[in-house]
């Protein structure tokens, strides 16, 4: 017994030996081609800015600054959410030019001390950005872009940018609200082709909606939708379920078909599996999605889906860089820049003359004639809402401290790119959250 | 007389040189890539080699994944030494995973509630306590019951971890930030109280030599002093046990809060040391991957320095798979399966011995 333990002991002496010598060889490595990396970037930087202040010369003139990016993602391509945001990572990266040496892409990183590991290597990659896709990877990024300031940290859908001020620590989000409004015209027209074909009466045309969190990025989705529905069908109502968790593909299937059971003749979700356009599918009942097209899991009832297009927001980072520029840090995508889609509309679901509407209401919204949240279009306990102080400063205390409303609309994405819309309005039942 | 012998029968070893069983494993491992590499190359068509190469890269690339690398073979240990006394005692704490979540939980309510209202340093003091003691109590309750009511332990301290996880779960949306996102960001982080301090600069170095300086102790405890020797005998059989003179109950329930307190540390290191937050998926199931470091090192602390190496040694692998070749983590994963199925599989032939019928000419003889 004594060699045994012996022999062992030397063995992990001969490891922890071994181990320590690696270690030596990449210390001494590594600040190396980190200084080697730092001088060729700064000289990089002061060649375009002399270029720029002497000669005025075109951006293409100057070197471009050698461009690696990497995208941390939550889950993988199984979630829509990270299938969505892999896809416009992939597409930006292919319109930049850049190869598979020029980009990183980590899947299945957790809102741990993981993700600033994750962004960490992608610096020592040489990676000068960095994208993280989850909302809980915001603290993570944010430590990171304290730690590594030579490089830009975009956490999508966080809110700390807004009150941070670090340069290289960016939020971005999408006005997705005038998405979710567009499907849910492709909604109302759905219950009122059921409502005129004797399928229910006006009095039935209840949908259903999966919530992830009571969080106002979904509060402010499922309200939009409901708003588009009701812009065409006006008898319509909708109850709203929440699987306390951005990704539970049974959750959401039970969710739906809870909902089903309560009456509820369409449906739509924001919670990133296939739980409740499967659920539908089985149930025969209308679907509108997100995130993408889920029409291979339901091609008699998926209807369309909104979807935030990240390839406008990975470009425009991506130039900005490499260009040696100052990125917003609190960028907001609409339908002017591209950012804001829906996915295939299955016309042999969809009511008739689906398209035209949501066209007309698209163009509306582009001219800003429409707005998602006029206040002429909903009440709060049966009252008109004329002033509301939403929590757009991430100051800790979570109370409102900016007046969105103004000019007869609630200014949603304006003066920060998270979503901050929290009413509840009426005509919306929250079937198992109390607000109290 | 006409009794003919099996083609193969097996037999028990009851004594292998030890330079024997470290060839079997080494076979076992050189067999295993073999097969790794054969089924990387059939499925994804690349070369295997390249496949070990980036497997290597994962855990030693750079100075810092080296760190990430100990930072996790620390972690992992530290629940697997928990394990141990728990183990030897022949009680089956499947529970380590929440006792760690409740050490977790303790520590960032502390780190929460706490904040500015005391001096850093009695923070520290009163999470870690905090941490080790729910820890403590976590096990506690299922070893209560197991030692008066002799209810079966295996599965209590599973449940015990889905308790854990609920709780934790409920306690996220009572601190998350912002309200309603499931989220409660890094604790304190512009004040970075309560936090453990870095050496240097270096953010794991304590936590790893917390775990080294464990490491000797739990060796220590078991091998030489009283308590190992009465944890030993009741595991061998509480008969004897109470024969000498050994109040098995006692021994049960005073283990078991020694595990359970142990867990509680990885907690505390996990959510003070390392993350800074709190998730229901933060001890990441090292709870269960824990009982394979400790089985597959029969309980000996050093020999599970080595066994929480290659374990996490082969997650971080298969991640860096995914991430350098595109391929689904999933892939990875298989690897992983592949190589510890033929580890544990050597097992059998170092305890047993193959014999295979001699010929007909011999037997005649």
């Amino acid at each position: 017994m004594k060699k045994l333990i012996a022999v062992l002991l030397t063995l992990a002496m001969i490891l922890s030996l071994a181990a320590c010598g690696t270690n030596n060889n990449t210390t001494t490595k590594a600040p190396e081609t980190t200084k080697a990396a730092d001088t060729t970037t700064k000289a990089a930087d002061t060649t375009t800015k002399a270029a720029d202040t002497t000669t005025q010369a075109p951006e293409t003139a100057a070197p471009a600054k050698e461009i690696k990016v990497g995208l941390i993602c939550l889950h993988d391509e199984n979630s829509t959410y990270d299938l969505n945001f892999l896809n416009g990572f992939k597409e930006a990266c292919a319109n930049m030019g850049l190869d598979e040496d020029h980009y990183i892409i980590k899947t299945n990183i957790g809102e741990t001390q993981d993700c600033y590991e994750a962004a960490a290597e992608m610096v020592d990659e040489g990676c000068n950005v960095v994208f993280s896709d989850s909302f809980g990877h915001q603290a993570f990024m944010l430590a990171a872009a304290k730690d590594f300031p030579e490089t830009v940290f975009c956490s999508a859908t966080g809110v700390y940018a807004h009150t941070e001020g670090l340069d290289n620590y960016a939020n971005a989000f999408a006005a997705i609200y005038e998405g979710r409004y567009l499907a849910g015209i492709a909604a109302g027209m759905k219950l009122n082709e059921m409502i005129e074909s004797g399928k229910i009466t006006a009095d039935q045309a209840k949908m259903g909606y999966v919530g992830a969190y009571t969080y106002a990025e979904v509060i402010s989705g499922y309200t939009s939708f409901y708003l588009g529905a009701k812009s065409v069908c006006p008898s319509v109502t909708m109850e709203v379920t929440f699987t306390g968790s951005w990704y539970d593909e049974t959750a959401e299937k039970e969710g739906a078909e809870m909902l089903i059971k309560n009456g509820c003749v369409l449906i739509s979700q924001h919670a990133d599996s296939l739980g409740a356009p499967t659920a539908c599918e089985n149930n025969g009942v209308p679907n509108v999605s997100y995130n993408g097209s889920t029409k291979a899991a339901g091609p008699n009832t998926y209807i369309v889906s909104s979807r935030i297009n990240w390839a406008p927001y990975y470009e425009y980072v991506i130039q900005t860089v490499r260009d040696g520029g100052k990125v917003d840090v609190d960028w907001v995508g609409t339908i002017a820049t591209g950012s804001v889609e829906l996915a295939e509309l299955n016309t042999s679901v969809a009511a008739k003359g689906t398209e035209e509407a949501i066209q007309a209401a698209w163009n509306e919204l582009k001219e800003g004639k429409l707005h998602v949240f006029d206040t002429a279009n909903f009440t709060v306990n049966g009252q008109p809402v004329t002033t509301y102080l939403a929590d757009v400063d991430d100051d800790g205390t979570f109370t409102g401290d900016t007046e969105a409303i103004a000019d007869g609309y609630f200014h949603e994405s304006e003066y920060r790119s998270g979503p901050y819309f929290d009413l509840q309005i009426d005509g919306i039942t929250l079937l198992d959250t109390n607000f109290g | 007389m006409n009794k003919k012998t099996p083609l193969i029968h097996i037999t028990k070893r009851t004594d292998i040189p030890v330079s024997r069983s470290i060839l079997i494993r080494l076979a076992a491992v050189i067999i295993a890539l073999l097969v790794c590499g054969l089924i990387t190359t059939i499925v994804t068509g690349l070369n295997p080699l390249e496949v070990y190469a980036s497997m290597i890269k994962g855990s030693f690339g750079t100075k810092r994944k080296v760190w990430t690398l100990l930072q996790n073979i620390s972690m992992l240990l530290c629940i697997g030494l928990a394990l141990v006394p728990a183990f030897r005692m022949r009680f089956w704490n499947l529970g380590g995973d929440g006792q760690a979540l409740m050490g977790c939980l303790a520590a960032s309510a502390c780190m929460i509630l706490l904040n500015g209202k005391v001096s850093n340093a009695a923070l520290i003091a009163i999470e870690s306590v905090a941490a080790i003691a729910a820890g403590a109590v976590w096990a506690l309750i299922p070893a209560l019951f197991k030692a008066k009511w002799n209810t079966n332990e295996t599965l209590f301290t599973l449940m015990m971890n889905y308790v854990a996880t609920q709780i934790v779960a409920y306690f996220i949306i009572v601190w998350e930030s912002p309200k309603g996102s499931g989220s409660i960001g890094i604790i304190n982080q512009r004040t970075e109280a309560g936090w453990f301090p870095a050496i240097g600069t270096n953010k794991y170095l304590l936590n790893i030599l917390i775990v080294t300086a464990l490491t000797l102790i739990i060796f220590v405890y078991m091998k030489y002093s009283k308590h190992g020797y009465e944890i030993a005998v009741v595991g061998e059989s509480e008969r004897t046990a109470r024969y000498i003179g050994i109040k098995v109950e006692k021994v049960i329930i005073r283990t078991m809060i020694l595990s359970g307190a142990l867990c509680g540390l990885a907690g505390l290191l996990l959510c003070a040391g390392t993350n800074h937050t709190l998730t229901t998926t933060i001890v990441d199931g090292r709870g269960f991957t824990a009982v394979m470091v400790a089985w597959l090192a029969k309980f000996d602390p050093f020999v599970m320095i080595i066994t929480s190496f290659l374990l996490v040694f082969l997650g971080r692998g298969a991640n860096e798979i995914a991430t350098s070749f595109s391929l689904n983590k999933a892939f990875g994963d298989i690897l992983t399966g592949i190589i510890l199925f033929f580890i544990i599989g050597c097992e059998f032939f170092i305890n047993y011995k193959i014999n295979f019928r001699k010929s007909e000419g011999k037997e005649a003889r």
